[in-house]
């Protein structure tokens, strides 16, 4: 495998990723907090956001499956989301999020269910995205390199 | 706030002992950092090391005062060796909200010295203005960054600088008498 290519491969990939506002700034601050003591700390943090995702869609499915839908705790779900994901600097599962909370607001349903949809999707985009940013910089590393800045 | 953050560490460097001035000053400053979000715990956790502080991260105000040994309900869980330099906590919480904490902090006589920073999401204005009249030193806007954390470890241990020197000076002159 040629390191470089790859090194290419990875720059090119993670720019578009940005471009696409899959990610924000507050992934590469992120990146910034990882070092040689703490080098897998992106990786650590971004588990963690996949599973408290994937526990909160689950939540958010169940509660919008009630016959009496509690707003407010579905808006609660919505809102860890939302941080979460800022945190991280997925800003297209955050802004998904914003336009699921007003709906929580107006008490809708429909609005609800379609957000949760998109949310969903978002999130599973994203994730499939970061996998793949990281399966290239373990390739990198596997081949001795260092990953490009 | 400025002004609030210089007395309370000054009065602070009064408390020691002149002669152990060396200890204190290579003491970490410790952070309780209070987030129900494992994520943001995560990344508070990293900051603050990265700026040399000791961290304890809690995810609930109800863990904070437990740790602090507040908790009316619970004893004081042993930890009563390591002092909180400084509290960082979201305002969103279930249960007990930062602001609630803020206030416990403050209405106690024991803990009210302890700087207490709040972190939001929200960029209310008059949450921001509740929480500082409340007697909250700062206020974060997530997501959290390093300069952020980095300004408000600055700002404090500047003060708590600034009060061993001059505390320094006195002793100097203490001595030569």
């Amino acid at each position: 495998m040629d390191l470089v290519k790859l090194q290419r491969q990875l720059v090119d990939y993670r720019d578009s990723l940005y471009h696409e506002c899959f990610l924000d700034e507050q992934f590469t601050q992120l990146q910034e907090l990882q070092d040689e003591n703490n080098p897998d700390f992106v990786v650590e943090v971004v588990s963690l956001f996949f599973e408290d995702s994937e526990r909160l869609l689950n939540e958010l499915t169940k509660a919008l499956e009630q016959q009496s839908i509690d707003f407010k705790r579905v808006d609660a779900h919505v809102h860890q989301l939302k941080g979460s994901s800022s945190s991280i600097g997925a800003q297209r599962v955050q802004k998904s999020c914003i336009a699921f909370r007003n709906y929580c607001e107006e008490q809708n349903v429909e609005g609800c269910l379609t957000c949760l949809q998109l949310v969903r999707q978002e999130y599973y985009l994203v994730k499939s995205k970061l996998e793949a940013l990281f399966k290239l910089e373990q390739q990198i590393l596997s081949a001795g390199g260092s990953i490009p800045i | 706030m400025a002004v609030n953050g210089a007395v309370t560490w000054l009065r602070r460097a009064e408390e020691i002992d002149g002669y152990d001035l060396s200890a204190s000053d290579s003491e970490e400053v410790h952070v309780l950092a209070v987030d129900d979000s494992l994520v943001d715990r995560k990344v508070i956790e990293r900051l603050l090391k990265i700026t040399s502080c000791k961290v304890t991260a809690v995810d609930s105000g109800r863990r904070a005062l437990q740790f602090l040994g507040l908790d009316e309900e619970k004893e004081a869980n042993g930890f009563d060796g390591l002092k909180v330099d400084l509290i960082i906590t979201d305002y969103c919480m279930p249960g007990m909200t930062g602001y609630e904490l803020l206030k416990k902090v403050k209405e106690s006589s024991a803990f009210r010295e302890i700087p207490v920073v709040i972190m939001s999401s929200e960029n209310v204005i008059a949450r921001i203005d509740r929480c500082l009249e409340e007697g909250a030193e700062d206020f974060i806007v997530k997501p959290v960054k390093l300069s952020d954390v980095k300004r408000i470890i600055d700002y404090m241990t500047t003060d708590f600088r600034e009060g061993e020197e001059r505390r320094r000076g006195i002793n100097k002159r203490k001595l030569r008498d």
